[in-house]
């Protein structure tokens, strides 16, 4: 189980008819001074081949902490996770022993960070931090792994691989560090990478170039791509399936078209009228009035009726499951049916 | 159109570049590099640009938080770049700033009532001391909070309540042009809508000029009656919303417009994206010429040497300020139309 492979063709885990990752009924509690925040509610996606899962949601809704627990790399304790399943190719990583779990991280499932100079090393260079990948996973000797890391390097477009594999972190713009993220994190051939707001800290013309490279290494890799984001412009554009998440819990799932045309969760619905737009002068926005709920003291029944303006008598009593409203469409609201036509 | 408040004319700000033991400067990193514009009463006046094009620093230099390093600010008839600290101070009292990190920029030892309140202790003439606390409680409850909250402290607020805050101390004073950078973007989607409507209705109740700096453009385009585009301390284009955003001129303008993503699925792969090549170059190396020519698709001989100015371009039929020797309106945004997308 533990024996370094050098091929990476010879992969131990293989996905079922294209299904990489089933997350489901996942539970994480933070123990805090405030009490227990209850950060994930049962929380279910899943992941196939070549696709792109867009998480969708503003901070504190969990969609981080989802991507953390996913990647094995969250803080335990404070958190700790209560219940549910996270199946890579079939089997629960939750059950796995922390050296299986290693194999797994980086050579399976891999991830790259919104803040490329505090995820990167200040004290080595780039290159030294790509090549570590094949030292460690691969047990390359130093130079065959810097070989490999230029590579790496010159595939994720660094002007001057060569020359620029001995300078560090700080030596390179924003857009170019999330490149050498982009470059550690795909460096052996993962099937899952993880982009945690990959994006939100750069400018918007680097943002179209860090996008449409993660879209093509995607396509040359038939990746399954999860992307972590508040932008609902950044999803308009690349996924092809979104999970609407608020307070620690999917309030609504869809296909992306559907969800922009037509929501079905009153959430949705807000968040989409509130958003500015490039392509046209708007008259005043729609603000979703009040505050997301404290984790630690969340409301009785659905967790958005405090802020909804469809909010009826059973909103504040009972909590809605997300359940279909139409084939393929889920929602977590008493009414999404009438959500859903307008 | 209406007055001019605020007439900045080639206002230019370089910080030293000092190494060595005897600190000696070496360089000057161009921060501002010659800006020009006009602020009309009641106005909205945006200002884009990518980080390190001196957008912040132009925001601080219209109240001289920065210290200019030549040109001209004309408020109200007045040049303030050639005042006494203590003419300075009064000026101020009607150019007031709203800062973007509403973490930092409120002191945590200090109570609402004491934030709000503070410019009261420096203008100690606007409001009588007993009726301040009265004061604060107006300003509290205009900008949205509760006025039973003065007293306490900026922990207890989220986010969007402390850049509330920020906005009810800025306005404190009754000022005429309020400067605002990034007010917006340390907030969250939904809490951003809020702020920026308050915004809107503070400036039709109070008759306020915003100077509305941020790097969204789609914030900007729906706050802003006019709007200017920052690349390396300099306007590249500079014009009513519509035209800059329908009609831009300037390559830089048109790619940075078409790079951003539009919230419509539809669009997705319809929309024509101009990818600029490399990274900003150094301000504190500028390139010759036009500073842009470096990453330019348009970029000839000419761009190279001779720089161009911010003068009216256009096609003759709708033309505004910009600086391209080869300005040619250029649609980059699909426009939808509103009844599309309802709800």
């Amino acid at each position: 189980m533990t024996t370094v492979t050098t091929d990476p063709s010879a992969k131990q885990y293989r996905p079922e008819n294209g299904r990489l990752l089933d997350v489901e009924e996942l539970h994480v509690e933070f123990h805090t001074q405030e009490g227990v925040a209850r950060a994930l509610n049962g929380v279910n996606i899943y992941l196939d081949q070549g696709e792109t899962l867009a998480i969708l949601g503003e901070s504190g809704s969990g969609k981080s902490v989802t991507a953390q627990t996913v990647m094995g790399i969250l803080d335990i304790p404070p958190a700790k996770i209560t219940g549910g399943a996270i199946r890579y190719c079939g089997q629960d990583l939750l059950q796995m022993g922390e050296e299986q779990r290693r194999e797994i991280r980086g050579p399976e499932i891999s991830m790259i960070f919104q803040d490329a100079l505090s995820a990167l090393n200040p004290v080595f260079p780039v290159g030294w931090q790509i090549a570590e990948m094949f030292r460690v996973h691969r047990g390359l000797n130093k130079s065959d792994a810097l070989d490999q890391a230029v590579h790496l390097m010159e595939r994720v477009q660094i002007p001057g691989a060569r020359d620029r594999v001995k300078a560090y972190p700080h030596q390179f713009s924003g857009g170019m560090r999330q490149r050498i993220m982009i470059a550690m994190a795909i460096a052996l051939d993962p099937a899952v990478l993880i982009a945690d707001e990959p994006t939100t800290a750069l400018d918007v013309t680097v943002q179209a170039q860090i996008m449409g490279l993660l879209k093509e290494l995607q396509e040359e890799r038939q990746m399954g791509l999860i992307l972590i984001t508040h932008d609902l412009g950044v999803v308009a554009d690349v996924a092809d399936r979104i999970s609407v998440m608020y307070a620690g819990r999917i309030v609504e799932k869809a296909a992306v078209h559907d969800i922009y045309a037509n929501p079905a969760h009153p959430y949705t619905e807000g968040l989409l009228a509130s958003i500015p737009r490039l392509d046209r002068k708007g008259q005043e926005l729609y603000a979703i009035g009040g505050l997301p709920p404290n984790l630690t003291r969340m409301p009785p029944g659905c967790p958005f009726h405090p802020r909804c303006g469809r909010a009826r008598d059973i909103c504040s009593s009972d909590d809605p499951d997300l359940l279909e409203v139409v084939p393929g469409r889920l929602s977590a609201c008493h009414f999404s049916e009438e959500v859903l036509n307008g | 159109m209406a007055e001019v408040v605020l007439e900045a004319r080639d206002i230019v700000k370089h910080y030293p570049i000092k190494t060595g033991v005897l600190r000696r400067t070496t360089g000057w990193v161009k921060a501002v590099d010659g800006v020009s514009f006009d602020l009309h009463k009641g106005e909205t006046l945006g200002i884009v640009g990518e980080s390190g094009c001196g957008k912040s620093t132009l925001g601080r230099m219209l109240m001289r938080l920065e210290e200019p390093t030549s040109g001209s600010l004309q408020f109200d008839g007045v040049d303030m770049y050639a005042q006494s600290t203590s003419d300075m101070r009064r000026l101020r009292r009607d150019i007031q700033i709203v800062f973007q990190d509403p973490y930092t920029s409120l002191n945590p030892r200090k109570t609402v009532g004491d934030i709000v309140g503070e410019p009261f202790d420096i203008h100690p003439d606007v409001v009588p001391k007993q009726g301040r606390r009265q004061r604060v409680q107006e300003l509290l409850d205009l900008v949205g909070l509760n006025p039973e909250h003065i007293n306490r402290y900026p922990h207890q607020f989220s986010g969007g309540q402390r850049q509330r805050i920020g906005i009810a101390r800025g306005i404190a004073l009754n000022p005429k042009v309020l400067i605002c950078d990034e007010p917006v973007s340390a907030l969250d989607v939904s809490v951003q809508a809020q702020v920026v409507n308050l915004m809107e209705k503070l400036q039709d109740e109070l008759g306020l000029a915003y100077v509305f700096i941020a790097h969204d453009l789609s914030v900007v385009r729906h706050i802003s009656d006019r709007v200017g585009v920052m690349y390396l301390g300099k306007l590249a284009e500079l014009g009513e919303e519509d035209e800059v955003y329908t009609r831009p001129t300037h390559p830089y303008t048109q790619a940075l417009l078409s790079a951003v993503p539009v919230p419509d699925p539809v669009l997705r792969g319809k929309r024509e994206q101009i990818v600029l090549e490399g990274d900003v170059p150094s301000p504190a190396n500028p390139p010759t010429g036009c500073r842009f020519h470096t990453r330019c698709w348009k970029a000839q001989d000419r761009c190279t040497t001779e720089e161009p100015g911010l003068t009216m371009r256009g096609d003759g039929v709708a033309e505004h300020l910009s600086a391209c020797h080869f300005a040619e309106a250029r649609a980059v945004v699909e426009t939808t139309d509103m009844s599309d997308h309802s709800g």
